[in-house]
């Protein structure tokens, strides 16, 4: 165990806030106990620092790198049942068992996140309204509390902490090994469909069709438009294909070479780059065969993309809503959004099914999903998100913590209603500066 | 290539190369100092598709021990295809310039004990007529620096005795492999202050894979550092002398 304050400064992926005063705890082996920590210090976690906002942060207190661990431990190949240390990546997955023949019950729009990160933001994905979130599929994985208990905890051992510790951001203890059930692919390939919709009706209706036929879909939405235009996108969906294709892709990935000018994302980049993405297919409906990277990983390709926005950073906001109401909810977001010509590349639409999650802090839940970026400009973005917040928060739903750099203690003790329960499994040694702000 | 030992297999590296050997089938016999990591990355290997996994463990400064290690890897492998040396640590240079018991050791380390292996490892080519031995060096041996001197004479050193092993094993169709990796991100540099030049350990362990299947001579990894090398040796030593390296 060793600390150092020359060491690499461990961010998260939005780069806002920046942490003051935080140190790393480095653990020689996961079999030890947690390292001994000096007054009231607390620890958290730290797997590939892609959370957007502080909940991967602990200011004046400690991070646990964890990334380091990150082997397999076993695997069934008659079940699919694999078990694997909580630094393990999700790439690292992908890469050894799709070539067997096994794919990620549930995976996000990045492989690089770690097991552990999956578990404690009981992450979701384009197979929402099949699968459910992540946790749905974990069978069981093992916690390190600070009063050195290992507890094994499943549905049935322990379930309360299962609970907790799924969507648990990491207040539970220190998971250790995960084991998590996949699921059996033919091919490498889906077959895809991307259709255009010229605005938010359009997608409602496109969505509710597809999502019978389809086991991954996701939309993406130009949100620089407004009028006839507002909400418009393409919908993406797929299913594993059966047959492989014989040419080989490249695993080609560039790094986005520096941190990027403030000024380059200004409100004209972005109208044109919006304009171009939506255009780049000339009929309504596309149809063809993709391989599993770039239909799930399309940033991936483009490491550290992050960089774009500069040394400011950028704010990450992910909300949903319940959908039984009205479409005037989410119509009313996109129109404060597309007014204020604040967003940016990347606004995300999906509609969540009604499985339910099964961590006590959980974030999908049914309805409809809005996920985009704001550049970091200071007072204006807050204000736009602030006004947001207040149409979310009044249509019963909620944000995800995962994302978040803001949230008022106010609005997430509204829209986590288990919150309570959870407070009493969190382990008192572990915290974190998003678990202090909206605690506080 | 199928049966492959690599020693100090639990080093982060080492364990990226073991990765790509178990991929793609091979049978590997893996040597370190703690059994308890040992065990992690023998199952880590199973789970990627290794045929079979051995382990044992063994102590850098115990140099009598080695020759038993290598008779065993054969025993168990049957034969020996390729072997990484890749065991060593980064030595405190401040400790070692106080007293020379921790010099000796450093050398002992990565030094001694590499040759240790070596000198039992080219008997056993030679006589097998081809196979590939590798050893992860450092470009710290290409110039000594005032800040980790002690480090670069064992690396330097290394590199010194592949070149004649290289030479003497060419004309049995054994290739020798001296790999120079720059600064990687791993538990040994973990005290250091991160730069662009860091290198993630996966990156490495891709190169090295490829310059052992290919039995390459002399490998920078990541490449540009042949370039930061080839000019940092032809400073004259008169301005060299005068730097803060």
């Amino acid at each position: 165990m060793t600390t150092n304050k020359q060491e690499r400064e461990f961010l998260s992926w939005g780069k806002h806030p920046k942490p003051q005063g935080q140190s790393a705890l480095h653990i020689r082996s996961l079999r030890d106990p947690l390292p001994h920590l000096e007054g009231a210090r607390t620890v958290l976690p730290f797997g590939l620092g892609r959370s957007y906002g502080d909940s991967c942060l602990n200011s004046d207190n400690s991070l646990i790198p964890i990334a380091e661990f990150d082997h397999f431990i076993s695997f069934d190949p008659g079940t699919g049942v694999l078990q694997a240390e909580a630094g393990t990546s999700l790439r690292a997955i992908l890469e050894t068992f799709v070539p067997k023949g096994w794919f990620l019950p549930v995976s996000p729009g990045t492989k690089f996140v770690t097991l552990g990160g999956a578990v404690a933001n009981d992450i979701h994905g384009k197979n929402h309204h099949i699968a459910g979130t992540f946790g749905r599929h974990v069978r069981r994985f093992e916690l390190l509390r600070s009063n050195g208990e290992r507890l094994v905890c499943s549905p049935t051992e322990h379930p309360e902490l299962f609970a907790a510790t799924i969507a648990g951001l990491g207040l539970t203890g220190l998971i250790t090994w995960i084991e998590i059930q996949l699921i059996p692919i033919r091919s490498p390939y889906l077959n895809t469909r991307t259709t255009k919709f010229r605005n938010l009706d359009e997608f409602f209706d496109i969505s509710s069709e597809s999502d019978a036929l389809f086991e991954y879909s996701v939309s993406w939405v130009d949100c620089t438009s407004e009028g006839a235009n507002l909400g418009r996108g393409l919908f993406m969906a797929g299913n594993f294909s059966e047959s492989t294709k014989p040419n080989k892709r490249s695993n080609l990935s560039l790094p986005f070479p520096c941190e990027a000018p403030g000024w380059l994302l200004n409100s004209f980049f972005m109208r044109s780059f919006n304009t171009l993405y939506y255009n780049k297919q000339f009929s309504r409906v596309v149809e063809g065969l993709t391989h599993y990277e770039p239909f799930f990983y399309p940033l991936d390709a483009i490491l550290d993309w992050n960089r774009m926005y500069g040394r400011r950073g950028f704010f990450q906001y992910q909300l949903v809503v319940p959908f039984e109401q009205d479409r005037s909810i989410i119509k009313e977001i996109f129109t404060r959004i597309t007014k204020s010509k604040r967003a940016s590349f990347l606004a995300v639409l999906k509609t969540f099914g009604d499985l339910p999650s099964p961590g006590m802090l959980s974030f999908p839940r049914k309805g409809v999903t809005l996920a985009l970026d704001f550049p970091n400009d200071g007072a204006p973005t807050m204000t736009l998100m602030d006004e947001l917040d207040s149409i979310v928060f009044a249509a019963g739903g909620a944000l995800y913590a995962a994302k978040d750099a803001r949230m008022s203690p106010k609005a997430f003790r509204a829209s986590y209603p288990r919150l309570q329960e959870f407070t009493q499994y969190a382990d008192p040694r572990f915290s974190s500066s998003f678990w202090r702000r909206v605690t506080g | 290539m199928n049966n492959i030992m690599i020693i100090g297999a639990t080093s982060a590296i080492a364990t990226e190369v073991a990765r790509e050997f178990a991929q793609n089938g091979a049978s590997l016999f893996l040597l370190a100092r703690n059994q308890e990591k040992l065990e992690t990355v023998a199952n880590d290997l199973r789970v990627r598709g290794a045929k079979t996994v051995h382990t044992a463990t063994f102590d850098a400064l115990d140099l009598e021990s080695h020759q038993r290690r290598l008779e065993q890897a054969v025993e168990l492998l049957s034969d020996l295809d390729a072997v990484l040396i890749a065991h060593g640590n980064l030595p405190d240079q401040t400790e070692c310039q106080r007293t020379y018991q921790e010099t000796e050791r450093a050398l002992q380390t990565n030094l001694l004990s590499p040759i240790a292996f070596l000198t039992w490892l080219a008997n056993y080519f030679e006589r097998r007529g081809r196979g590939n031995i590798t050893v992860i060096g450092s470009v710290a041996g290409d110039r000594g620096r005032q800040s980790n001197y002690v480090y670069g004479t064992a690396k330097g050193g290394l590199a010194t005795f592949l070149q004649g092993l290289r030479n003497r094993l060419s004309f049995c169709g054994v290739t020798v492999t001296t790999i120079k990796p720059g600064f990687v991100d791993t538990p040994m540099t973990q005290h250091l202050a991160k730069g662009p030049l860091f290198a993630e350990p996966r990156i490495v362990a891709k190169r090295i894979y490829k310059a052992m299947t290919r039995g390459q001579d002399v490998v920078y990894a990541p490449w540009f550092w042949r370039f930061i090398m080839l000019i940092i040796q032809h400073i004259p030593e008169s301005i060299f002398r005068k730097l803060r390296l």
